[in-house]
């Protein structure tokens, strides 16, 4: 059951980003509606499967890496869509629709087999540190897709260029302002998550630290958005250099995420 | 028997530098100058127009001369001399002028083509006019017909939805950068035509304020009084650069007035907030290097070109377009307005016929007042009837269209068949 609105969503994904990108080539304002809807359709089937997928396996499906980057995918379009519940962004749901896409292409691509919870993870911590952590991680992505959107506006204005993006995409300060709402929200929870996971730690293992690789990378992801928050809110720094740290903080996220798992040991490896 | 003749005299930012503008626009409202308008007895109908870049009077009235020169005398030769007067004001008459009114309700004869400010301030113009009385049956119909003309060409072209000039580019690269322009402040330094312009369309998109930098004070004043702005001297412009967000610059200046190192200090002071520089001066007063600093944006006139020439051709399809509007409506004013001319005639017309028989009648049957009611009653049923069948096949000839004959011909020919301009002869009264 899991698996098949697994699929069904995966594809309406992919329908979604086409939709939006044809809608972003062609500048057909019908085609954009056609998008959001496909978008939000997709989304819905996405939650459908995590329902499921919780219930089949009788925990939070946040433990196996398809499980976790599918749960990544949906607190992307879960974050998008409360952005855009209050702003505008022109064409952002362009971007976002791709990188779901992605990820749930990722997801699909790893294997999907049950495995049962070991002990030391049977904890209400799990759903509470995970989820905190995912959706932290999602606010993160759409300020990294702020940033690309804002370097490669801000390049076109700057170099006096004008082509394809010029006018699809949003003004600078459109694009600053996700950046700051994304941060404002992504950061905070993210420190949260940390923080969540260091008790949880104390509690299964008995220390709030262990420096295994996957901690030590979340705290150096964590110190690029501390630098980030710190000089967008005392400095005043905004724009392009917040734009660029929000990019490599999120390639900080990605590696916590992966580079960990696949190429260093520790504790956090996937049950596999 | 002629109609009236419409008559539009005015001067706008086409014709009349800015100078001379300043001194002819009204500044004190329209209604002194209107009720002075009303004295003059050659005037009909009239209204008056004036805005920073136009100063427009439109009135009908029989002797074209004499009541242009009065005109005149009142509203300009006061502050311009005889021979200025000859080189800055236009003068069209009718359908040219029916045309050139429509042209700047469509918002094609203003300098940013396509803005929506000027129907604004048409409209205000004639609510003063109608307020005063001073606009009649022709005016009215033809004001109201260019407000329909505005309408149309703004619904049927995309004239107003494209960057229509360097204004409009400069315009539109703000809102890239800013956002929203609500809010935000502008500074001119210099006051040319072109940076007017550009102020123009920024007060047009809601921008807070708009600061003026000028060498003479006085100049800057007059023209921070165009936009309800502030001026300010020259020596302020480093301290005003971390208040304004836009800066225009035009001066005559030899020389770079701002350079790159000037600008740095000042984007830390707003806390890297965007700064906007559009350098529309030849040659340049902005150092390019300002160009390099983050969260700066500068244009000069030769980048705002190439944004322009993207949107050209758009752009020039769109007003052939909007012309092609205006002159189908000019023409169906027209029309409107040659039917009108024959009106008199068949008032006329009908009156005499109407007379004669009457005539007829009564010698025969005695004088209406005499008669009893329900008798004179059908007697002047009877007289109705037939003035209406007699005089159906002049009006015919008169009111269908003749490709051969005008219809100025035509009423000239009625006129002599039925003898209306012969008053021995039981002609007019």
């Amino acid at each position: 059951m899991s698996f098949l609105l697994f699929q069904g969503s995966l594809v309406v994904y992919l329908l979604a980003t086409a939709a939006y990108l044809v809608f972003f080539l062609s500048q057909k304002n019908p085609l954009r509606r056609t998008g959001r809807t496909i978008f939000l359709a997709a989304f819905l089937l996405h939650t459908g499967n995590i329902i499921a997928r919780a219930v089949e396996t009788g925990h939070t499906p946040i433990t196996s890496h398809h499980e976790t980057v599918s749960f990544f995918a949906w607190s992307v379009g879960c974050c998008y869509l409360s952005f855009r519940w209050r702003y505008t962004v022109k064409n952002l749901g362009v971007f976002v629709s791709a990188l779901v896409l992605a990820l749930m292409v990722v997801a699909a691509l790893s294997s999907r087999a049950i495995i049962p919870l070991p002990p030391a993870l049977q904890s209400w911590w799990l759903p509470v540190h995970a989820s905190v952590i995912l959706f932290a991680d999602g606010f993160l992505a759409l300020a990294c897709i702020g940033g690309i959107m804002y370097l490669l506006q801000e390049r076109t204005i700057k170099k006096k260029r004008f082509g394809l993006f010029y006018t699809r995409l949003p003004s600078l300060e459109a694009l600053d302002k996700l950046n700051h709402h994304c941060l404002s929200i992504g950061f905070p929870l993210f420190t949260l998550g940390l923080i969540t996971g260091s008790l949880w730690a104390k509690q299964a293992w008995g220390a709030y630290w262990h420096w295994d690789p996957k901690e030590t990378w979340s705290l150096i992801t964590w110190f690029v958005y501390a630098a980030a928050v710190h000089q967008r809110f005392t400095v005043g720094w905004r724009g392009r250099r917040v734009a660029i740290l929000s990019i490599i903080g999120f390639l900080a996220v990605l590696f916590t995420l992966w580079g960990v798992s696949f190429l260093l040991e520790g504790v956090h490896s996937y049950v596999s | 028997m002629s109609r009236d003749t419409i008559v539009l005299l005015g001067v706008n930012h086409k014709t009349t530098p800015l100078a001379v503008r300043e001194k002819l626009a009204l500044a004190g409202g329209y209604e002194d100058p209107l009720r002075a308008l009303g004295q003059i007895e050659d005037l009909r109908e009239f209204y008056l127009l004036s805005t920073c870049n136009r100063v427009e009077v439109l009135f009908t009235c029989t002797d074209v001369d004499r009541a242009q020169r009065r005109v005149l005398e009142l509203l300009f030769a006061r502050t311009i001399t005889a021979e200025e007067l000859d080189r800055y004001v236009y003068r069209y008459v009718n359908s040219q002028a029916v045309t050139h009114l429509f042209q700047v309700a469509a918002s094609l004869d203003s300098m940013i083509v396509g803005e929506a400010q000027i129907l604004g301030q048409l409209k205000e113009a004639y609510r003063h006019a109608t307020k005063m009385g001073s606009s009649g049956f022709v005016l009215n119909k033809l004001l109201h017909k260019s407000f329909s003309v505005a309408k149309r060409v703004r619904t049927e072209t995309r004239i107003g939805a494209q960057a229509v000039s360097i204004s409009y580019a400069a315009v539109e690269l703000a809102r890239k950068i800013f956002g929203d322009l609500a809010g935000k402040k502008v500074m001119l330094v210099g006051a040319g035509e072109m940076a007017e312009l550009a102020a123009e369309h920024l007060v047009g998109q809601g921008v807070a304020e708009v600061v003026v930098a000028n060498r003479t004070l006085q100049r800057a004043i007059n023209l921070a009084r165009c936009y309800n702005g502030r001026a300010v001297s020259l020596e302020e412009l480093l301290g005003q650069l971390q208040v304004v967000d836009i800066l225009i610059s035009s001066t005559g200046a030899p020389d770079l007035i701002l350079h790159k190192e000037d600008v740095r200090p000042v984007m830390r002071e707003r806390r890297n907030r965007p700064l906007f520089f559009i350098d529309i001066a030849v040659p340049r007063d902005l150092d390019p290097a300002i160009n390099d600093l983050d969260n700066v944006y500068l244009y000069d006139i030769d980048d705002l070109h190439n944004v322009v020439e993207m949107n050209k051709s758009e752009r020039d399809k769109e007003a052939v377009k909007a012309l092609r509007i205006v002159a189908e409506e000019q023409f169906k004013f027209d029309k409107w307005l040659a039917n009108m001319a024959s009106t008199p005639t068949i008032v006329q017309l009908r009156a005499r016929i109407e007379r004669q028989i009457r005539a007829e009648v009564e010698k025969t049957m005695g004088r209406f007042e005499e008669m009893d009611e329900a008798r004179r009653q059908d007697l002047e049923k009877m007289v109705a009837a037939i003035t209406g069948k007699v005089a159906y096949p002049p009006l015919h000839y008169l009111k269908n269209d003749n490709h051969c004959i005008g219809l100025q011909d035509r009423i000239k020919t009625i006129r002599e068949l039925y003898l209306l301009d012969h008053h021995d002869n039981g002609g007019e009264t």
